[in-house]
C-alpha cells in the first residue's frame, strides 16, 4: 500500500498538470490532444528517440540524485547548479592541461597542457576531479549550516552566483581561445573523451551524442541506494534528516551529517561534468547547463526521494525535453515552452498534495 | 578616483536597485508573516512580462503598471494557496513558480506575438516617464517616477509595519503564530494579504524593468534579481530602511560592473583591468558572511518557513 501511495500522487500531480496545461493550449488556440501527443510520442517509438530522450536524461538523473540525498538529510540543494558548473569548468582544466591540448591562436599552434596522460588515466582523473570539485562546492554551504547555522538555502543560492562568476572570469581571463568569440573554453584532449554509444552500439545512430555518462548515472542509481539504505552511513544520514535532535540523542552527530550530504549532494551534481564535458561538448562552454540543478529540484520531488524514482521522474523528463521539440515545430502556436510550463506546473502540484500523502499516513499512524 | 562616485554613476546605480527595492519591500511583507518568498524572482516576472504587453495593447505605462501589480498579486495568491492551505513545501513551491514564469510569458507572447524570445517593442513615449515629465527639479528630474516614488514608499512601508495594528499582527504572525491566533489575529487570512501585497510590489519591480528600464520583455528578464532582493532582505535582517540600503548597495555594485570597464582607476596592481566577476561576486560573498553572523546576527522571523495548522 505504502509503494502504491507514493506512486500515486505523482501520477495524479502529473495528470492534474497535464489537465491544466491542456486547458492553456487550448486557450492559446492550438489542439491539446495533438500538442500532448507530438510531446509524449516522439521519445521511445526508435533507436533514436530513446537514444536523445536518455541523453536529456542524463544529467538530471545525476542532478536529481544530488538533491535527493540532500533532501534524505532533511536539506534543500538548491546549489546543484554552481556545483555542475564549477565542476564542469575544473574537469575541463584538467582535460586541457593534461590532455595534450593543443590550441590553434591565429593560425599558430600553442601547447597550453603540462603533460599528455594516457586515456586510462586520464579519464579517471577527468571523473574524479567533477566529484571532488563539486563535493566542495556543495560541502562550503553543508560547513556553513553545521558550524553558523545559516541557512543552506540562501547559501546555495549566493554560491550559484559566485561559482558562475568565478568560471566565467577564468574561462573569459584564462582558457579561452584569443578570437573566439564565444564564451567557451578550449577543447580537452582527446584522450579524455569518453566513448559515445554509437561507438559499440551500432543500432545507435550517429547523431545521437549519448555517452558512457548514461550508464554511469544507472550506477549511480544503484550506488546511491546501497549507500542510503544499506550502509551505516547512510542510516545516520536518513535518521538525521528525519529527527535531527532524536538521532544526536542516538549518538549521531547531525553537524557531521549534514556536511556529509551536501559533500555528496554536490559530487554528484559535479557528475554532470562526467556526460556534459567529457562525452558530449569536450569544452566549457559558459551557459552550457539547461538548468539542470535547478530541474534536479523536480526530478528529486517527484521521484519522492527515491533513487529509482529519480530514474523514472529523470526519464521524464526526457521525454518532454524530447517532445517539446517537436511540439515548437510541428504546431502553429504553442512553442517548445510547453515543456518547461508543464513542469513547473507538475512540481507545484507535487509539493501541494505532499501533504496528503503525509497526512494520510500520519493518521494511520496513530490509529 | 574622482570618477569612482561621480553621479552618472550613482544614477546608474538608483536604476538599478528600484526593481530590487520593490522586490525587497514585497518580500518583507510576507517574510514577515512567516512565509518564505523565493518567489520574488517569479513574481516579478510576471509584472515584467504583463506590464510590458499591457503597456504595448493600451499605450499607457500606467494601465500596464497597474495590470503587471495585479498579476503579481494573482500568481502570489496562487503561491498562497499552495504553501498555505496545502501547505507545500516553501521553497519547493516557490521554485515552481519562477519555473513556471519563465515558461509561461514565453508560451504566450509565442503565441500571440509569435516570438517566444521577447514582447514588442513599446514606443517610447508609452514608457514610464521620468521625473522631468511632471517636474522640473534639476538634476533629479531624469529619475524615474517609479524610483523617485520609492522615496514615499519606503517611509509608508515602516510606518505600516511598525506604527499600525496591521503591522503588529504583520509580525506577531512571523513571531508567534499561536500566540497572535489567541489575541484573535486571524493567522491564515493575514498571511494571504501578506503573501499578495508582496507579489503586487515585487510586480511592480518587474514592470519598472520592462517599461521603464528597458522597452520590452525578454525571456528571463529579471536574471536573478529577485533572488538578490532576498538576499538584500536578510542583510537588512528583515527591516524596511535596512532593506533599501542594502538594495543600493547592491544597485550600487552592479552599476559598478557596468560602470569599471575602461575605467582608468578600475585596474588591478598588475596593471590589468579588474574583472567585471569579481565585482558581481561581492554582495553574494557578503550576504554569506552576514548569515554566517560576522556581521551581527541575522535573525530571520521565528515562525518563518512554518506552515500554520491551527489548533481543534
Amino acid at each position: 500500500m505504502n509503494i502504491l501511495r507514493e506512486i500515486l500522487w505523482p501520477l495524479v500531480a502529473v495528470a492534474a498538470a497535464f489537465v491544466v496545461g491542456g486547458i492553456v493550449i487550448l486557450v492559446i488556440g492550438d489542439n491539446p490532444i495533438t500538442a500532448f501527443g507530438l510531446l509524449l510520442g516522439n521519445s521511445f517509438g526508435s533507436a533514436k528517440d530513446l537514444g536523445w530522450t536518455l541523453f536529456y536524461a542524463t544529467p538530471l538523473i545525476f542532478t536529481g540524485l544530488a538533491v535527493m540525498v540532500a533532501f534524505r538529510c532533511g536539506l534543500l540543494n538548491i546549489g546543484a547548479e554552481g556545483q555542475l558548473y564549477v565542476a564542469a569548468f575544473a574537469t575541463t582544466w584538467v582535460g586541457i592541461k593534461f590532455g595534450g591540448t593543443i590550441v590553434n591562436v591565429f593560425g599558430k599552434d600553442e601547447n597550453w597542457s603540462w603533460m599528455s596522460l594516457p586515456w586510462y588515466v586520464l579519464v579517471p582523473f577527468c571523473v574524479i576531479t567533477a566529484i571532488v570539485v563539486g563535493g566542495i562546492w556543495g560541502g562550503i554551504p553543508g560547513y556553513l549550516r553545521a558550524r553558523f547555522g545559516s541557512h543552506e538555502v540562501i547559501n546555495t543560492i549566493m554560491l550559484n552566483f559566485i561559482g558562475i562568476a568565478l568560471v566565467s572570469y577564468f574561462t573569459q581571463y584564462w582558457y579561452k581561445v584569443p578570437g573566439d568569440a564565444i564564451m567557451q573554453t578550449a577543447e580537452i584532449g582527446k584522450a579524455a573523451w569518453i566513448p559515445q554509444l554509437h561507438e559499440f552500439l551500432p543500432f545507435i545512430p550517429k547523431d545521437v551524442p549519448l555517452s558512457l555518462a548514461f550508464p554511469l548515472a544507472v550506477l549511480m542509481c544503484f550506488l546511491v541506494w546501497v549507500f542510503l539504505w544499506k550502509t551505516k552511513w547512510g542510516y545516520e544520514l536518513r535518521a538525521t534528516g528525519q529527527n535531527a535532535s532524536a538521532a544526536e540523542y542516538g549518538g549521531i552527530n547531525p553537524k557531521k551529517q549534514i556536511i556529509l550530504a551536501m559533500t555528496i549532494s554536490g559530487s554528484l551534481a559535479g557528475m554532470v561534468a562526467v556526460s556534459e564535458v567529457l562525452g558530449n561538448r569536450h569544452n566549457y562552454y559558459d551557459g552550457f547547463s539547461a538548468e539542470w540543478g535547478y530541474w534536479g529540484i523536480a526530478v528529486a520531488l517527484l521521484g519522492r526521494n527515491h533513487p529509482l524514482g529519480v530514474f523514472i521522474a529523470a526519464l521524464f523528463f526526457g521525454v518532454l525535453m524530447r517532445g517539446q521539440i517537436f511540439v515548437d515545430a510541428f504546431t502553429p502556436h504553442v512553442s517548445k515552452d510547453v515543456g518547461q510550463v508543464l513542469l513547473s506546473i507538475i512540481i507545484l502540484f507535487v509539493a501541494c498534495l505532499q501533504m496528503y500523502s503525509m497526512r494520510r499516513r500520519l493518521v494511520k499512524g496513530t490509529i | 578616483m574622482s570618477d569612482l562616485f561621480n553621479l552618472a554613476l550613482l544614477f546608474s546605480a538608483i536604476r538599478l536597485s528600484t526593481p530590487l527595492i520593490y522586490a525587497a519591500l514585497g518580500g518583507l511583507f510576507s517574510e514577515r508573516s512567516g512565509v518564505i518568498n523565493i518567489a520574488l524572482e517569479g513574481l516579478m516576472l510576471a509584472g515584467a512580462f504583463t506590464a510590458a504587453v499591457a503597456t504595448y495593447e493600451l499605450h499607457n505605462p500606467y494601465l500596464g503598471l497597474l495590470c503587471g501589480m495585479a498579476a503579481g498579486g494573482v500568481l502570489a495568491l496562487v503561491y498562497a494557496i499552495s504553501v498555505i492551505r496545502f501547505q507545500a513545501d516553501q521553497v519547493v513551491a516557490g521554485m515552481a513558480i519562477n519555473f513556471l514564469m519563465i515558461g509561461l510569458p514565453a508560451l504566450i507572447s509565442g503565441a500571440v506575438y509569435d516570438s517566444s524570445g521577447s514582447t514588442p517593442q513599446i514606443d517610447i513615449s508609452n514608457l514610464i516617464p521620468p521625473l522631468s515629465r511632471y517636474l522640473p527639479i534639476g538634476l533629479l528630474s531624469e529619475i524615474s517616477v517609479l524610483s523617485a516614488f520609492i522615496v514615499i514608499l519606503v517611509p509608508l512601508v515602516w510606518y505600516v509595519l511598525y506604527k499600525t495594528p496591521f503591522g503588529l499582527r504583520l509580525r506577531a504572525t512571523g513571531e508567534n503564530p499561536e500566540a497572535a491566533d489567541a489575541a484573535g489575529v486571524n493567522v491564515i487570512r493575514l498571511r494571504y494579504i501578506a503573501v499578495t501585497i508582496s507579489g503586487i510590489l515585487a510586480a511592480a519591480g518587474g514592470a519598472y524593468l520592462s517599461t521603464g528600464q528597458s522597452s520590452l520583455f525578454t525571456r528571463n528578464m529579471t536574471a536573478g534579481r529577485g533572488y538578490i532582493a532576498l538576499a538584500a532582505l536578510i542583510l537588512s535582517k528583515w527591516r524596511p530602511v535596512q532593506a533599501l540600503f542594502a538594495c543600493l548597495f547592491f544597485g550600487l555594485m552592479e552599476a559598478l560592473t557596468i560602470g569599471i570597464q575602461g575605467a582608468p582607476w578600475a585596474k588591478m596592481p598588475s596593471g590589468e583591468d579588474i574583472p567585471v566577476q569579481f565585482i558581481q561576486m561581492i554582495p553574494y560573498v557578503l550576504t554569506i558572511i552576514v548569515l554566517a553572523g560576522f556581521i551581527g546576527l541575522s535573525r530571520a522571523p521565528k515562525a518563518l518557513g512554518i506552515p500554520y495548522r491551527k489548533e481543534s
